[in-house]
């Protein structure tokens, strides 16, 4: 590519945070979504992990029962619940899980939900390719998947076609974790990460930049 | 008019949406772009904004339920029937607001003059009914009075409020002007106060011909008289400049000669103004400012972009607009391209078809001109003229090389947009059409 066709896509702004809470995520989410419609920031990809929590998609009603444990048990655990604004069922989030959240303007080409979806279970399946993991689709369950069991979660909000929301990878997310929930609502297939399919410790941060490396790819942008 | 609320196809492989909340009530007074309601389809939640401003007067789909895409799901009511159905067929876009200034308004003048004069109700379609409602809806009850009393359009009035609410100084001033000060920014010039003394104000104020002079005398058409006048008016309302980029075509013209046969056979030509058109859509997404109006105090960033196309017909000119040119590729922009400008000289475009314009292409290269230095779409800040696309000899490396080349020239509003910002605009127009990615 020569510098000229680089430059002419579009910039992407990756910003790192670590551990940050799921309501303080949600809050710079919602900030950050009015400066991308106001054309203030480029577009942005969130890379972070929660510490645990539940958390239950717009259907919240149906949602809840999907939870399983009670709320004792989970306050024992420390796992917060959480109801959020996004599309999808319930899912759980912690350590060890990469949680990306892009924030783009899907304006001009790329007005599309289902695109959006397809591109960012892409992002993920190629990612496991990187570490030498087939993973798939399974057509109507939405998501990543390596044969019955999910690696990557998706859930996502569009407003006026600016995304937040996002992916949740699982790297050596605590699988336990999502025996508290029925995932994504999905009761007969199992939850899987890349340690437990690698058989080995996988850096996180490597990942991350695999994660950048293929979502720049996939949805054409130039990560800086 | 009522406008239909419809469920939005939010992919081309959706058919149907789910309704998860409606964030409006019944009642409630909406403005366009303003969330509505929120859809979830997959794993997707979407917020949905309104389609027009007015208030929500029925609610047809239920929060839960699912419905087909394009099925009517709410109505939105009018909030007031003002000046929506004036005849407009060939007039150009509208005017600004400002140009309400210039039109005279003596103290004993006919009471009669608003509806009655077209170039009014020009003025008044320029002003943009959402705007309009929404400043009318949210004066304070006082300020409504004041209107009451004084027999004033609360929607003619300029509003430094929040919002461009009409505050209690705004009316008062308005009052105060209309009664002679006139202090607003609409510029007295030589041909307003020429209407006002009874001479057409064409523009043309200088006498061309001594009587008995050789000459033949015939009236204006219509649409000329409108282009005339908006010309001026243009002249008189924006701070023009010009940039001139040299912009390389070659990358562009191999793109159409390989896609060329390809087009034909989706029953489109694929032209250089669909190509020109791609990369203002996209330079107008990084430069908002570039898609915007001025409105006295006030800078109005339109959300969408509706590209106005300039076409050259036997009798004048015409700029039919690409609505949500943003939301189309390069096959979509080449379709509309060339319906707009068939139906155009076929006259055949609806009169909201050449309406609500945000920005305007024209293209004098298509006679051979090497560059031209348009005049600004009112009330728009910039236009782009495309100048005579042909093979030039340029130096690439030290070595002289034939290359396809084009002159683009932006006329833009100096009062908004300065010099720095348009050429950027322009690099990146330049850039994206030098390297057009052709996917």
């Amino acid at each position: 590519m020569t510098p000229g066709v680089l430059s002419a896509l579009r910039q992407l702004e990756v910003r790192r945070m670590g551990l940050i809470g799921y309501q303080e995520a949600l809050e710079l989410q919602r900030e950050l979504v009015e400066e991308r419609r106001a054309n203030r920031i480029p577009d942005l990809l969130l890379l972070l992990q929660h510490p645990p929590v539940i958390t239950l998609g717009v259907r919240s009603e149906t949602a809840r029962a999907n939870v399983v444990a009670t709320s004792e048990r989970l306050a024992e655990l420390g796992i917060e619940v959480h109801e959020t604004g996004r599309g999808g069922d319930v899912t759980y989030h912690g350590p060890g899980q990469i949680v990306g959240y892009p924030i783009l303007d899907l304006r001009p080409d790329r007005c599309d939900v289902h695109k959006y979806v397809r591109d960012l279970e892409e992002v993920m399946i190629r990612t496991c390719a990187d570490y030498g993991i087939a993973a798939g689709r399974i057509a109507g369950l939405t998501g990543t998947w390596v044969g019955a069991e999910k690696i990557g979660a998706i859930g996502i909000r569009i407003s006026r076609w600016i995304t937040s929301h996002g992916f949740a990878f699982n790297v050596r997310t605590d699988l336990d974790h999502f025996k508290l929930i029925v995932p994504c609502g999905i009761s007969d297939r199992g939850v899987t990460s890349l340690e437990r399919l690698t058989g080995r410790t996988i850096a996180l941060d490597a990942v991350e930049d695999a994660l950048v490396r293929r979502f720049s790819e996939v949805f054409e942008r130039r990560a800086a | 008019m009522p406008t239909p609320v419809l469920m939005p196809q939010m992919g081309e492989s959706i058919a149907e949406g789910t309704i998860v909340r409606w964030i409006k009530k019944v009642g409630d007074a909406v403005d366009r772009d303003e969330p509505l309601f929120e859809i979830s389809t997959d794993k997707v939640d979407a917020e949905i904004p309104a389609p027009a401003t007015g208030v929500l007067t029925e609610i047809k789909v239920n929060e839960g339920e699912t419905v087909a895409v394009n099925s009517v799901v709410a109505t939105i009511g009018a909030a007031s029937e003002i000046s929506k159905q004036e005849p407009l067929g060939s007039a150009p876009p509208p005017a600004a607001p400002s140009l309400d200034s210039v039109v005279p308004r003596d103290v004993d003048a006919p009471p009669a003059k608003p509806a009655a004069t077209p170039r009014k109700t020009n003025g008044r379609t320029a002003a943009k009914p959402s705007e309009d409602d929404s400043r009318k809806q949210r004066s304070s009850p006082l300020v409504r009075r004041i209107a009451r009393d004084n027999d004033v359009d609360i929607s003619q009035i300029h509003g430094s409020g929040l919002g461009g609410r009409v505050t209690k100084n705004d009316i008062l001033e308005y009052i105060d002007s209309e009664t002679g000060t006139g202090d607003s920014l609409g510029a007295e010039a030589p041909g307003a106060k020429a209407a006002g003394s009874g001479t057409r104000d064409t523009g043309l104020g200088t006498r061309a011909a001594d009587p008995g002079s050789r000459v033949e005398i015939k009236p204006l058409s219509v649409m000329r008289k409108k282009i005339a006048e908006h010309m001026v008016m243009s002249r008189r309302t924006s701070a023009h400049v010009h940039s001139v980029f040299h912009v390389n075509f070659s990358t562009v013209e191999r793109i159409r000669q390989q896609k060329k046969a390809e087009y034909e056979q989706l029953g489109t030509k694929l032209t250089y103004m669909a190509f020109i058109a791609k990369a203002v859509v996209s330079a107008l997404r990084r430069f908002p400012i570039v898609n915007a109006s001025l409105d006295g105090d006030n800078v109005i960033y339109k959300k969408d972009i509706n590209l106005g196309i300039a076409v050259a017909l036997e009798s004048g000119l015409i700029v039919p607009v690409i609505k949500h040119a943003d939301e189309k590729n390069l096959l979509g922009l080449s379709r509309a391209i060339a319906d707009i400008a068939t139906r155009a000289r076929s006259k055949q475009l609806k009169p909201e078809e050449v309406h609500d314009g945000t920005f305007t292409i024209t293209n004098p290269g298509q006679f051979g001109s090497q560059f031209g230095m348009p005049i600004i779409n009112q009330p728009q800040v910039a236009i782009l003229g495309v100048g005579t696309i042909e093979k030039r000899p340029i130096v690439v490396d030290d070595a002289i090389a034939i290359r396809t080349m084009a002159y683009l020239t932006l006329g833009y509003d100096h009062r908004l947009v300065d010099g720095a910002t348009g050429d950027q605009f322009m690099a990146e127009v330049k850039q994206q059409l030098e390297n057009f990615d052709a996917q």
